[in-house]
């Protein structure tokens, strides 16, 4: 068995994610680079991945969101960027985790919907209700249902 | 700023909705990250060497699949650390082979039983549902500040 060392140690990694009308992943890596001060920015075709020290990170997450709060979306990652067991340079297709993004992707416009209608109501009483929720089945008909079926 | 667990544990939408409303977000990352940072003998792809299933024995008994067991040993000390849950249920794309189900079935089984607060959800199919969702959502992080009830 081969030793592992690990790189990047200490450093946390998260992935950008841009859905917006009116900037893209490229004009995100751009305003990126210029508040990075130090932190290691990819660029990828869905916005960006930043690694560095956290408070380093954090400090250039609160700078990136501000550009468009309700279009930016983040979130962590195990992996550094470009990691031979997860870069897909190295294994070809998509890379593993990529299908989950992709799905979730096409629901941040209700995400932003819901963001900037909240932003709108600030301070109003007059919350949204919570989803509903489906009646569940109710233990006193279960037992009549299977009395039902045994007799 | 309190934990919050999440379910689906990879989900880009309550990580980024948790960490937007002020709290830390606990999923599946924070467990690989763990182990990829941590030097020892290389075990690909994920670092999760034969002790892992060894450390899952605190979440599930020995005649459960070492699989299941793995798996737990990055999920279980997440939910021990967790104050609050938010699960999205019926998330289609939260399957995965027979290990992965029946360690998400383990999953939301622990949370339920740990008597944290729990907010349960489905995804948002259009504009009014995504406004619910994340008033839901909103709410529910906001009455962790007030001493961890919902």
């Amino acid at each position: 068995m081969a030793e592992y060392t690990p790189d990047y140690v200490g450093t946390v990694t998260k992935y950008v994610f841009v859905e917006s009308p009116t900037m893209t992943p490229g004009e995100l890596a751009l305003r990126a680079y210029e508040a990075s001060e130090g932190v290691l920015i990819k660029e990828t075709c869905f916005g960006l991945q930043v690694t560095g020290e956290p408070e380093s990170v954090d400090r250039l997450l609160e700078e990136i969101r501000s550009f468009d709060p309700t279009h930016i979306f983040v979130k962590d990652r195990g992996f550094p960027p470009g990691d031979p067991r997860r870069c897909r340079a190295n294994l070809g297709g998509a890379r593993p985790g990529y299908l989950g993004h992709e799905r979730e992707f096409r629901l941040l416009r209700y995400i932003t919907r819901g963001l900037e209608e909240l932003g709108r109501r600030e301070g109003d009483e007059a919350e949204p209700a919570p989803p509903e929720t489906k009646p569940k089945l109710d233990i006193k008909r279960l037992q009549e249902l299977i009395d039902s079926e045994e007799s | 700023m309190a934990k919050v667990f999440i379910y689906p544990a990879t989900s880009l939408i309550l990580s980024d909705l948790v960490a937007r409303f002020g709290h830390k977000p606990l999923g599946a990352a924070l467990g690989i990250r763990e182990r990829i940072q941590t030097a020892g003998v290389d075990s690909p792809p994920l670092q999760i060497t034969p002790e892992e299933p060894k450390r899952g024995l605190k979440y599930a008994a020995v005649e459960v699949p070492s699989g299941v067991r793995g798996r737990m040993a990055i999920y279980g000390p997440l939910i021990e650390e967790a104050e609050a849950a938010i699960i999205v249920t019926e998330a289609d794309f939260a399957f995965g082979c027979m290990g992965c189900a029946r360690t998400d079935e383990l999953i939301l089984f622990t949370l339920r039983q740990s008597g944290i607060p729990i907010l349960e959800l489905e995804y948002p199919r259009d504009e009014d549902e995504g406004i619910r969702f994340v008033a839901a959502v909103k709410k529910f992080l906001a009455g962790l500040e007030d001493g961890g009830e919902a």
